[in-house]
């Protein structure tokens, strides 16, 4: 695949190299595990791309698979509990406004048990780098289906097939209106590269989901849209500002009424002009919305930028909150507050009763 | 006129004002504390109001009611029962007339008396027109009239007018007790600066209730509270949650750090979120979070963070709460958990008092997970037990509990001011520099806690996280050996804390027949009693207890000096249970063996304990 993006983020001005961001822990997910690429894209892209030095950096994640994640990263993180590593990403964001975010997540853990605290926190457009693992099944507990499971999976608590709709992480972004949505697949570093390094340069909440390969409980789940023999053809890659085209030969495009996508075949329509022309800075978030209803079969899967935009962040507005108070009022000072107008003195001569209040 | 007016001392009136949850009762009966705490008494409140937020006009379940009591002398509750009640409507009359002494006085808004009202209220026949009041002394004034009155040719529309005749009733008892009505007269301008008709209306309201006062020939004689003897200071009124919301600004002080105030709404521990939300200026910053799970990792990620990390919540929250508390256990970074407690299970009593949650606090988390808990006792006390759960979490590296209750949160008190250099304040240290690879593990000697390194020292850079850690190292540990030395590095850590707590003190002799151990907020009460049971000759000693895990050190000698430790509690049993856990119930100096022999005291009636209760609990033991 030969995508380029449309801003490329610049290099890092520190002289890192991937070995500055492993930390020594012995790797423990199964062998031929995604994360494993996921991981090793992660050091890469933060070695050659980062704006910020190393101390500054934080991986915080719950619990699944993925979120062993902050243990092999040279950098500070906290393993936290099951589906809340968007609360404490957001409260320690909030404290510590000068530090780079990351939380790790999957897709039981941010959308299952973690779904409302995901949802808040795109919301709020708190400045955090989210990435949300997606392999569609849970392997922590070894093998149960999960929300992003397709209905009718047969799994160890579902032997009759599952009867759950699944849900559609970026779908569930766009409707937080999330300033940065990407989706990119563990078999792809270069495009994962690309991707992690926009989503850190992002300013405002990124959210990237990764499709993941289970090697274990959900083998090549992915496969008949990543996998190398038909990619090309049942893949969309975005770029910024190039019309919606598709297929090895390039000769499929994407179109819309505006409530829904098409397939045009190019070969018929050598013109491309109603073809759909890829801006992630669109403000509104119905045309992102349209892109994460593309799923295969009826539709290529699009990888890339969904959507990046502009807006203060939650954190920001917060520290601006309190400069702005501190300006007006002025710093706070304590005897201020305790001695108000309300006082009253009591002298001297008055006899004590007998010792007062406790 | 007020010729022949008599003026009569006493030491002190307990004064309850009840009428419908929009008659402004909180509001009136705030006010006559504020005045009468400008005016140097000794008060003590108790706001009562439905959790409904408006149950329907003139229903029982609607009445709301606000006690105070005002005082020359030293006082420690609010009053067992009203000698004056001050009713807006047949149902609060019907609510709170079993509450007054005998020969008390109630008076009443004889206009809503009327046949609907009296129905709603369920009176088969006119209370003032019967034999209901037979024992009290009764002044019937027509409130809603006389304000409609007073008001004539206000731009207020009629039903505004009504709503004016709070007023009306708090000038009279203002008129009753001598008091002044400056305080009120400028809160008045302040709360409705942007309509002044409201502001006039609302002072002559006042003013006419207070001149009705001096005309009337019914109200024979005023009465005079003269200024507390209390303890020579500088003194303001402080409610439970104010001097909470105080004590944490304070923290920012003593500290030198942003405290990230991590919570979610929830009666009754909203209020502090109120008052902290206004006070971005002092370095706190207030975080609504999405749930109460949200709230605490949020403070707990401040903490992560290097800064001052507090959840507040009520019973219900903490038990959202509690796997994110536990994190901090296995992490060991400090949190702070303000659990003002009310009743439950459940749902539970929200707006009533109950301090149930001991337990939980204690043991509410799976595994073995100790944490320490501090309680305050009074209003005013919470400033300092709250800076006490800061000082503690960030000395040992652990969640401390800070409990109040509904009570101590809405009843106010004075607070003789502390002078801000005599706050000591909280040193932190995070380390910078580590010879060879940085141990997040390797503990203090002496108390046990972990360096705080914190995101952005280089070099330090480490990974922590809810797994079982190895010792030292912090890297995840599955070694048997490991975990069972990291649980006894827990729990000795805290038990630790002991070596920085001062000694419990005992009110009266230090040994003998009786000791009333009691906790939180029933301090009031527990004092009161003992003390007046101690002028008549009774021996019977207290002892009060601000710190629940871990104990202070000398608590098992004192409690081995007393033959019986009666623990009054508004639960069932949470002190005594611990207690008799830490001190073994087997024996009891009573029979001869080495341990104590407690017994409870456990009414759960959604309110404080009446002085008279617990007297009459110790008079059956002695």
């Amino acid at each position: 695949m030969s995508v380029v993006p449309s801003a490329s983020p610049t290099a890092s001005p520190f002289h890192y190299t991937k070995d500055d961001f492993v930390s020594g822990q012995d790797v423990r997910w199964c062998p031929g595990c995604g994360d494993y690429a996921i991981l090793s894209v992660m050091q890469k892209t933060l070695a050659d791309t980062t704006k910020t030095a190393r101390e500054n950096h934080v991986f915080i994640s719950g619990i699944g698979c993925s979120s062993r994640f902050p243990y092999y990263m040279n950098t500070y993180g906290f393993h936290t509990i099951h589906g809340r590593a968007p609360a404490i990403a957001t409260g320690l964001k909030c404290a510590r406004p000068d530090l780079t975010v990351w939380v790790v997540t999957g897709d039981g853990d941010g959308l299952s048990i973690g779904g409302n605290h995901l949802i808040h926190c795109l919301r709020r457009n708190v400045d955090l780098n989210i990435l949300l693992v997606n392999n569609k099944i849970y392997g922590l507990t070894k093998g149960q289906y999960s929300p992003t499971s397709e209905k009718g999976k047969v799994t160890k608590s579902t032997p009759y097939g599952s009867i759950d709709y699944p849900i559609n992480p970026l779908c569930i972004a766009i409707a937080a209106e999330a300033t940065f949505i990407a989706r990119t697949v563990d078999s792809d570093p270069r495009h994962m590269g690309q991707t992690l390094a926009k989503a850190a340069a992002h300013k405002g909440v990124s959210f990237v989901e990764i499709y993941q390969n289970c090697i274990i409980f959900n083998k090549d789940t992915f496969q008949d849209v990543t996998g190398r023999e038909h990619r090309e053809d049942r893949a969309l890659y975005l770029e910024h500002g190039k019309p919606l085209i598709f297929g090895k030969e390039k000769n499929k495009g994407i179109r819309s009424d505006g409530f829904k996508t098409e397939i045009v075949d190019l070969s018929e329509d050598e013109e491309h002009k109603d073809l759909l022309i890829h801006n992630e800075n669109d403000p509104s978030p119905n045309y992102a919305y349209l892109l994460t209803q593309m799923e295969y079969p009826e539709m290529p899967v699009p990888f890339g930028v969904f959507r990046s935009i502009e807006k203060p962040t939650y954190d920001e507005m917060m520290e601006e909150q309190v400069k702005a108070v501190i300006e007006k009022k002025g710093l706070g000072r304590l005897e201020e507050i305790l001695y108000t107008e309300d006082i009253w003195k009591v002298g001297e001569l008055v006899p004590s009763g007998g010792g007062g209040k406790k | 006129m007020s010729t022949t007016l008599i003026e009569k001392e006493l030491e002190s009136v307990t004064i309850r004002f009840a009428g419908d949850s929009g008659d402004g009762m909180q509001l009136t009966g705030d006010q006559f504390t504020d005045t009468s705490a400008l005016m140097g008494n000794d008060i003590a409140t108790l706001p009562d109001f439905p959790a409904e937020i408006r149950a329907p006009q003139g229903t029982l379940p609607g009445v709301s009611s606000f006690q105070i009591q005002f005082s020359h002398t030293e006082i420690f509750t609010p009053g067992d029962a009203p000698d004056v009640l001050v009713v807006m409507n047949p149902a609060a009359l019907r609510v709170n007339l079993r509450d007054l002494v005998k020969g008390g006085l109630v008076v009443v808004n004889s206009d809503s008396f009327h046949e609907d009202n009296l129905k709603k209220a369920g009176w088969k026949s006119n209370p003032l027109e019967d034999n209901t009041l037979r024992d009290y002394a009764v002044l019937k004034v027509p409130f809603s009239s006389l304000t409609k009155n007073a008001l004539e040719g206000s731009k207020l529309k009629l039903s505004e007018v009504d709503r004016c005749k709070n007023f009306f009733a708090l000038g009279l008892t203002f008129w009753m007790y001598g008091r002044s009505l400056d305080h009120t007269i400028r809160w008045i301008g302040e709360k409705f600066a942007k309509k002044p008709e409201f502001v006039e209306a609302n002072v002559m309201a006042l003013k006419a209730g207070y001149n009705y006062g001096d005309i009337t020939e019914t109200l024979p004689s005023r009465y005079i509270i003269k200024k507390a003897e209390i303890l020579p200071g500088t003194y303001r009124k402080i409610s439970g949650n104010e001097a909470t919301a105080l004590g944490i600004i304070a923290v920012t002080h003593l500290t030198g750090k942003d405290v990230l105030y991590g919570t979610y709404p929830i009666t009754p521990a909203s209020d502090i979120l109120h008052e902290l939300s206004k006070r971005k200026n002092f370095r706190v910053k207030t975080f609504q979070a999405e749930d109460e799970i949200a709230a605490c990792g949020a403070a707990l990620g401040a903490s992560f963070g290097g800064q001052i990390g507090i959840t507040a919540t009520s019973g219900p929250g903490v038990c959202l709460k509690s796997e994110m508390i536990n994190l901090a256990v296995m992490a060991e970074l400090p949190l702070v958990i303000l659990d003002i407690q009310r009743g439950g299970p459940s749902t539970g009593l929200p707006t009533k008092t109950e301090q149930a949650d001991l337990l939980q606090a204690m043991f509410g988390r799976n595994g073995d997970s100790p944490v320490a808990i501090v309680a305050a006792s009074t209003p005013s006390d919470s400033f300092h037990f709250v800076i006490e759960a800061v000082r503690i979490a960030v000395e040992y590296m652990t969640p401390v509990f800070f409990l109040s209750d509904g009570y101590i949160a809405n009843s106010s008190e004075p607070w003789r001011l502390p002078k801000i250099a005599d706050l000591k304040p909280i040193h932190i240290s995070h380390p910078k520099t580590s010879e060879g690879p940085f141990l997040p593990f390797v503990r203090d000697e002496q108390t046990l806690a972990r360096p705080w390194a914190i995101p952005g020292t280089p070099g330090l850079e480490h990974r922590i996280g809810g797994i079982e850690k190895a010792d030292k190292t912090g890297g995840v540990s599955y070694d048997p050996d490991n975990h069972h030395r990291m649980t006894e590095l827990r729990r000795e850590k805290i038990r630790r804390i002991a070596d920085s707590l001062p000694p419990v003190e005992v009110l009266g002799e230090k040994n003998g027949k009786i000791l009333v151990l009691g906790w939180g907020g029933t301090y009031g009460a527990i004092h009161a009693a003992v003390t007046q049971l101690q002028k008549e000759g009774k021996k019977v000693s207290a002892c009060h207890l601000n710190y629940l895990n871990p104990f202070q050190k000398n608590l098992g000698e004192v409690l081995k000096s007393f033959e019986t430790i009666l623990i009054p509690e508004i639960n069932m049993g949470n002190l005594l249970f611990l207690i008799r856990a830490e001190f073994s119930a087997v024996g009891g100096s009573a029979s001869g063996g080495e341990g104590v022999h407690a017994v409870g005291y456990n009414r759960v009636t959604g309110q404080p304990f009446k002085i008279k209760e617990i007297r009459q609990k110790i008079e059956s033991l002695l």
